[in-house]
């Protein structure tokens, strides 16, 4: 779907982006990481020409970026930044609807379309269709900027560190949505973050940049299993690795469904690690497991957390 | 205290609460009643043949000296407008700080000096009034333009550019509608100001509220003085009051609360 190969991008003679070759296919959720400056705001922008590259080059859907005009192809890409993005003088109706009337879209269609996708994100249409940016929390305006992102079902969504601004547990709420969306609609999504457990928690392709080159790419187990060089080791966190490994894993891959034991469950979608701190707290080396509607659907045992990893 | 106010006393209330219904009813009676108040002006000033304007209604006055400041700050408005837009776009921007001290430069002449170079050059009337109308409106509504396109945050610049929108919709959808308050507050400024300046206006021959004031002056009439300075006055205050106005609705997004989110629900989407 988007493939660099060889591309740079020079700024005041310093290169922002050196040599960069990467191939993101469709459908997947690749993420851009890397220390402030490495150089990942400038590969997203080239994505949809808001930096155009130097050299090399820079394929979308098989063909060169530079042969689309830059407004057709930025119509075809969602694109989303922090929170401070959206309109503020619009309502969030006309917010969604940027791109839809950008296309010319048939007012009930866009009406239609923005329901809908307020009905995605989990705000209540009749309430904040006519709310306007800064009647809004912080985390109901990043999901709007979701939304407008998704409104004209673009091929491709941009995003740069969206939920850079939000509290943890915002953060964390919209990082499920984003992969419930992702799942949803099989988009292929590029996401810019610096934050290692978003990188992990997210990415299907994880790609870490520094210096405005690819220092590694590959899934999140890779990344944690077979770090390339010790900068690698270091950004993923030398220490807590083990750790991270667990957040990879959800409770339901290690849950014995034949088993049942007392106690406060924990939910079978949350990850090992969840339920690392869950036996550390609770003192027990079992606990029982519900599925996503509450029933009973087994034990996870402390000692199964060590199973072999991939 | 009194008891809260409701119904026809709170909306009377509210009505005189408010310095616009005042400062124009005060303005159209004294244009068309000035001749009335005669007998005051007497008494005032006893020593006075002729205490009150008479060589031309003032109701005629206030139009010439209305048409005088429209007819320029139009052309302030537009060229400022413009000027400051060119010089916020690439194309433009190196002419920015050249542009800027330009304007600063024109405004420490004194209006007088422009009309008495400007007089010899065009001849008298109001074809120099208008170009040193025209230079003194330029400056605050180029400055208030530079500064409405500075305050639209670059995030907001970029993430329109990223969504699709081309240069012209980004700048009338986006940045001139964001910028709108700080420009009107510059046209604000311009006009006002201009107001009080058509005044010398008529010391090159044209005809606006300056004219009782300047023959006053030469003539010893206190008289005519105070009734050209009152009616310019209450020009300036009717006109600043109608600007506030403007202001509140351009800006009425802003102070919006939660609490009218209600109502806004059936606001369309807003055509293109
Ligand atoms: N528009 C620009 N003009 C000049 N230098 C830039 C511009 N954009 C980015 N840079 C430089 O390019 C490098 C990479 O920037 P960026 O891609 O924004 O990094 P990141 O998003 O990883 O923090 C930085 O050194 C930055 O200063
Ligand atoms: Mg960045």
């Amino acid at each position: 779907m988007i493939e660099f190969s060889r591309v740079s991008k020079v700024f005041d003679g310093r290169k922002a982006v050196d040599e960069l070759d990467l191939v993101i296919p469709q459908g997947e959720l690749a993420v851009l990481i890397g220390t402030s400056g490495s150089g990942k705001s400038t590969t997203l922008k080239m994505i949809n020409r808001l930096v155009e590259y130097d050299a090399g080059t820079l394929r979308f859907a098989g063909e060169d970026v530079r042969h689309f005009h830059p407004e057709t192809l930025r119509r075809r890409m969602g694109y989303a930044i922090q929170s401070i993005g959206l309109f503020p003088h619009w309502t969030v109706e006309q917010n969604i609807a940027t791109v839809p009337q950008l296309l010319h879209w048939p007012k009930p269609r866009i009406r239609d379309r923005v329901t809908e996708l307020l009905e995605l994100l989990h705000l209540e249409p009749g309430q904040y269709r006519g709310r306007f940016p800064h009647q809004l929390s912080g985390g109901q305006q990043q999901r709007v900027g979701v939304a407008r992102a998704l409104a004209a079902d673009p091929d491709v969504l941009l995003m740069d560190e969206p939920f850079g601004a939000l509290d943890p547990v915002t953060r964390a709420a919209l990082q499920e949505e984003l992969r419930r969306i992702h799942a949803l609609s099989g988009k292929t999504i590029v996401l810019v973050t610096h934050d290692i457990d978003e990188a992990l928690g997210l990415g299907q392709r994880i790609v870490l940049m520094e210096q405005g080159r690819i220092v590694q790419q590959g899934s999140p187990l890779e990344l944690l299993t077979h770090p390339a060089s010790d900068f690698v080791r270091d950004f993923v966190g030398r220490s807590d690795i083990g750790i991270k490994l667990l957040a990879l894993d959800r409770v339901a891959d290690r849950t014995r469904h034949d088993e049942a034991v007392g106690g406060e469950p924990i939910a079978s979608s949350s990850t090992l690690r969840e339920a690392l701190s869950a036996f550390i707290t609770r003192k027990v080396d079992r606990l029982p497991v519900v599925d996503e509607q509450g029933r009973p659907a087994g034990t996870l045992h402390f000692c199964d957390l060590l199973e072999a990893q991939a | 205290m009194s008891p809260p106010l409701k119904g026809w006393p709170k909306a009377l209330w509210r009505v005189a609460g408010d310095p616009l219904p005042w400062s124009f009813a005060a303005l159209v009676a004294l244009t068309l009643g000035m001749p009335a108040l005669r007998p005051l002006f007497a008494a005032l000033f006893p020593e006075l043949d002729r205490p009150v304007y008479q060589q031309d209604s003032f109701a005629a006055l206030v139009m010439a000296h209305l048409s005088m400041v429209a007819l320029s700050s139009a052309i302030a408005i537009a060229g400022g407008v413009l000027l400051g837009l060119w010089v916020c776009r690439p194309a433009g921007r190196a002419f920015r700080p050249l542009f800027e001290s330009l304007l600063a430069m024109s405004q420490s002449f004194p209006p007088v000096a422009v009309l008495a170079v400007a007089a010899p050059i065009i001849g008298f009337g109001e074809a120099p009034a208008l170009i040193a109308l025209v230079l003194y409106g330029l400056l605050p509504i180029a400055q208030g333009t530079m500064a409405g396109l500075d305050s639209v945050p670059a995030s907001t610049r970029e993430v329109a550019q990223g969504l699709g929108l081309d240069t012209w919709q980004s700048l009338y959808k986006v940045e001139l509608p964001l910028a709108a308050p700080v420009i009107l507050s510059g046209i604000r400024t311009s006009v006002i100001i201009n107001i009080g300046t058509a005044t010398i206006a008529s010391t090159v021959g044209a005809k606006t509220l300056g004219s009782p004031i300047i023959i006053g002056l030469s003539g010893f009439n206190t008289a005519y003085v105070i009734q050209g300075a009152v009616l310019v006055a209450l020009l300036a205050i009717t006109s600043d009051q109608l600007f506030g106005r403007l202001e509140e609705r351009l800006g009425a997004w802003r102070t919006r609360d939660a609490t009218d989110a209600g109502a806004a629900r059936f606001v369309q989407v807003s055509g293109r």
